[in-house]
Order: structure tokens, then sequence, then C-alpha cells
């Protein structure tokens, strides 16, 4: 195993505990790709944590491979292989009788490193997780925040930059901000990290947000999908997914899309100095009943309805534009800005300038190409 | 001012006596919490085992002293060995109890990650879970070591050292000048090294307990 992403192959891992007749997990097989986000998503005692333990050995499987990085796991010694995985848990299970320095040094501790190379990849790790490394190294974790906790977690996960990393509901028992904040800051250390990262969820919001792509998982973890968010949000596989995907399951969609990748329409333009009769002329050649109103750098002011250009110049008829998207935006953003806007959103540019607009139309259109392109594919 | 005459008149042999008393009591505490602890970390894992284990320590603790000591005299004669061995299995209880529902109670979130970031399991138990059950071991030989003070006193029926021979010589001579007086400071000294190594081990414990868990 070397420190790059390595991939991970299951192979009918089954485990069985003998005081029960039916297997915990029956005939896992499932190849993780290097470098991406595969999180196990399913209802809690479908076996997807026990599958995730057996991946470092934390459960012994009854019969199966497991391959990581080429190497066969189940003939490594158990320590020496967990110390190369990340783990980190709901809780974060961190020591409270150690210092936070304490904890996240605790993986380069066991692998024999240096003490100042140890001092200073805490002091880079607590950077990392965006924590000021001279006021919390000497902490207590009672001394800290759930969020704080968790960071923590994930910051001794990452300790000794392990190519692979396994979460169990990391961010099950933190408040719906703090869980949203520590989502997108795993989804940025992931883009600068690259590891090849299992995560379990019973939430599939967060399966959606965080996942590469996603496992849903039935009774003795049976892989009931295994796909990218988007399709499995376009065409679950069975009933069973569809219940678990619920509700909303378009406007999930709609967080994936970025404006970017939509097609924008072009809405009728006026500069705030142009004659109000030759915009209302221009309209009425071309058919339309809106014309948004940019300024002299080109960022958009305001909506004018034709039957405004009749009581003054550009500048004060119609109503001003209150919302705005970028490109970045998700086209569910935008949907809520055509919402409050009325019609369509201007999108801008960098500097505020106007690039094109989204209107209901487009995404209506864009929700039904989806669910026909995964019904076909 | 009888009383205080006759304690400064012995004051060397008082307080040897003291120190032998403390000191008896101390060597069997830790050597039953060596014992204790290695009781407790054998079973706490099996209800069972822990189940023997703690009926069969409180088995012996309901046997009395009295009894225990003479019991002992054939097997292992008179004096110190009878009294450190009596001691020993006095103090026993507390400690494996204690050991047991200290290990019990460490979160087990906090085991599985230990184990999931590679620690042994010798790792874990040494540098987590002891640690963590550490409050809960020292408060089980607080309780011992208290216990202990007046079984202490008891073993000088076996000629075994400490307070308890005033307190014997001065009950079997009851009417007799100084008698009540000497069973009197043998009973008092007691109380006075009880409360000092009370002292000593709210100190041990400050010193020996993480900040991060004490309360």
């Amino acid at each position: 195993m070397t420190d790059q992403a390595v991939d991970i192959q299951l192979e009918n891992v089954t485990k069985r505990y003998s005081n029960t007749k039916q297997p915990a997990v029956r005939d896992f097989s499932m190849d993780i790709r290097a470098g991406e986000i595969v999180v196990f998503v399913g209802p809690s005692g479908c076996g997807k944590t026990t599958t995730m333990k057996m991946i470092n050995r934390l459960i012994e499987p009854s019969s199966g491979t497991i391959t990581i990085g080429g190497q066969d796991a189940l003939s490594l010694d158990p320590d020496e292989l967990r110390r190369r995985i990340g783990y980190a848990i709901q809780q974060a299970g961190l020591f409270p009788h150690l210092t936070v320095g304490q904890n996240i040094g605790m993986v380069p501790g066991l692998l024999g490193w240096p003490k100042p190379r140890i001092h200073a990849r805490v002091e880079e790790m607590l950077d990392l997780v965006g924590m000021d490394p001279a006021e919390f190294r000497d902490r207590f974790p009672r001394q800290l925040s759930g969020g704080q906790q968790q960071r923590v977690g994930v910051a001794r996960a990452l300790a000794a930059d392990p190519p692979v990393l396994l979460m169990d509901e990391p961010f099950g028992a933190v408040d719906p901000i703090t869980r949203g904040n520590l989502q997108d800051e795993l989804l940025s250390l992931q883009s600068e990290l690259h590891k090849t990262i299992v995560f379990v969820t019973h939430d599939f919001d967060e399966a959606v947000k965080l996942g590469d792509r996603i496992a849903v998982l039935g009774p003795q973890s049976s892989i009931l999908q295994f796909d990218t968010p988007e399709a499995i949000l376009a065409a679950p596989a069975d009933d069973t997914v569809a219940g678990f995907v619920g509700a909303g399951a378009s406007l999930k969609q709609l967080t994936l899309l970025r404006v970017r990748d939509i097609e924008l329409d072009e809405a009728e333009t006026a500069t705030i100095d142009e004659q109000p009769s030759v915009v209302r002329d221009r309209l009425v050649a071309r058919n339309r009943k809106y014309a948004l109103v940019l300024d002299s750098r080109r960022r958009p002011k305001r909506w004018v309805h034709l039957r405004d250009l009749n009581d003054g110049p550009l500048d004060t008829v119609g109503r001003p534009v209150n919302d705005l998207v970028t490109k970045q935006s998700t086209v569910q953003d935008a949907l809520e800005a055509i919402l409050t806007e009325g019609g369509s959103v201007p999108v801008v540019g960098t500097r505020g300038e106007y690039v094109g607009a989204v209107g209901i139309d487009t995404v209506m259109d864009t929700v039904r190409k989806l669910r026909e392109e995964h019904e076909n594919g | 001012m009888p009383l205080w005459t006759y304690v400064t008149a012995r004051w060397q042999a008082l307080l040897m006596d003291s120190y032998l008393h403390a000191s008896a009591v101390v060597q069997a505490t830790v050597l039953a919490a060596l014992i204790g602890v290695g009781l407790g970390v054998a079973v706490y894992r099996s209800p069972l085992g822990s189940a023997v284990a703690t009926a069969l320590t409180s088995a012996i603790l309901t046997i009395p002293s009295f009894a225990l000591l003479g019991l002992l005299i054939p097997v292992l004669g008179l004096g110190v060995p009878p009294t450190m061995v009596a001691l020993v299995l006095y103090a026993l209880l507390p400690i494996v109890r204690n050991t047991v529902v200290g290990l019990n109670g460490v979160d087990r979130s906090v085991v599985d990650a230990a184990r999931g970031i590679g620690m042994s399991r010798l790792r874990v138990l040494t540098g987590v879970e002891l640690r963590l059950a550490w409050p809960a071991i020292l408060a089980g030989m607080r309780v011992s070591t208290q216990l202990l003070m007046g079984i202490a006193a008891i073993a000088a029926y076996v000629k075994g050292p400490g307070l308890g021979n005033l307190i014997f010589s001065g009950l079997s001579r009851v009417g007799s000048v100084n008698a009540v007086e000497l069973a009197l400071v043998g009973t008092v000294g007691v109380i006075v090294i009880a409360l000092l190594l009370d002292g000593a081990y709210v100190l041990v414990g400050r010193l020996t307990t993480s900040r991060g868990i004490r309360d």
C-alpha cells in the first residue's frame, strides 16, 4: 500500500455470527475505485457498518476476500492494516484522557514517527480542519463542541496520511447546520487529498451530497442499487430504493446540477440609458413581454414589462432584480430564485456581468431529460 | 492527664506501631490492587465471569476477620504472614468490583476507535481502558484501605504488627492501671492514620488522573 489512493475490492464477503441463522452480511461484492467516495446507505441493522468494519477487519469476515490496493487485507496483521486505514466514527470516539494533540498524534506515534515530525504533523492536521493549533492543541476533548470533536476525529483519522478512509456516520451526532459545514469541509478536503473513502450513513441526503457513488443496501447488506447519485435519483432500481430516496427526489436531483451544466436562455436586454420607445418597439418586434435592463457595466438591474415602457426612463420603471445566480450555483438555487423572481432569473459571471438567464421551462426540460437518460441507460 | 502522660512517655513505641499499622495496610492494598485489577481485567468482558469474581470476593468479606485469622494460624503460623494474607483477601472485593465496573463503563465508541486506528489489544487495555477506569479503581482501593484499617487491628490476635497490639493488651487487662488508656490510644491512632491515608488518596488521585477526565 502506498500513500496514493488505492482501490478496494470486496469479493463474496460474508459474515456469519454463530448465534444467528441468517448471515449479517451475505455474499457482498463491490469494486471501489481509487480516490472516490462511496457511500453505504441503508436502514439501521442492514449490515452497512458490519460491511465497512470488515474492510479494516474490526470484524473478521467469515468468508470471501478483501483486496486493498492489490494486497490481500486478510493476510496482513490487523493492527498494521488499521494504521494504514483512517477511521472516523460517530461522536468522534476521541480519547477523553488525552489532549487534542495527543489524539491526533496517536497513529503517527504507533507508526514510530520521530517526535518533531509528529508535532509538525499535528499542527498541519489542525490547520487542515480549520482549527488554530495554538488554541486547541492542548485542550481536552470535553472542552470542545460537538463539531470541533468531529473535526479532531477526522484529523486523527487522516494524521498518518492513509490512502483509505472509513467513516461510520461521522456527522450523525451534530446539529444540522454544523453537519452541513462538516460535509462541505470533507468535500473540500477530498478535492485536495483524493482518498478512497467509504462512508456509512442512514441519511440519504448526506449520501447524495457526499457520494461519487452510492450503494443503497438492504437486509444482509444486499446491494439494492449501486450507482451515481444522479442515476439513483432519476431512476431508483425498485420500490425499496424509491422509498429510501424519499419524497422530493427531483428536487434533490437539482442540487446535483450546476447552472453551467444546462443551456441558458437569452433574455431580451436593454441598456439603462436607452429610450423606452426603442425598447418597446424591439420587444414588440420579437414578440417578447419582458426586458432585462443592464447598467453601463452590463450588470442586471431591473425587469421591465412591455406595458411599463410608457411611464418614464428605464432606471425608474419596472421592478428591481432581487435575485441572481452564477454558473456555479446549483439548479435548485436557480429554481428557488425563479420562484422569487417570477419566471426567470438572470445568470451573472464573475464580475457580476450578465451572461444569460434561466427560465422555469429550462428547469422542467432538464428534469425531463435527466429522467429519460437514466431510464434508457 | 494520665492519658497524655502515657502518650508522651511511650511516644517512640506508639509511632513505631502506627507506622507498622499503616505500612501493613498500604502494602496489603497495593498487593490486592495488583491481584484485583488483574482479576477484573480477566473477567470484565464476560458477565458470568464478573458475577463469579464479585460473588467470590464478597464471600470472603463475609467471613468474620477473627475467624479467618484464626483459621490461617495452622497454615501460616503467627505474625506477618497470616496478617497480610487476611488483609489482601479482605481488600479484594472493592477493588475487583470497581475494576469491573470501571472497565465496563468505558465508552465503547472510544474502544472501537482505538482498535480502529490500529492500537493492539494490550495497548487499548493499558493506554485507554485502564487509564479511563483508573478513577474507579482508585476509589475501590480507597474503600479497601479504610476497610483494612479496622481489620488490621484485629490482626494483633495472631501477633501481627500494628496498633491492634495496644488495643488487645489494653482490653485484656481491663481494671488495671492504664488499661483503658492503652485501648483508647490504639483506637484513636487507627482513626488518625485512616484520615491521613484518605487525604493521601485525594492527592494521589489528582496526580494520577488526566485533567481530561477529572471532575
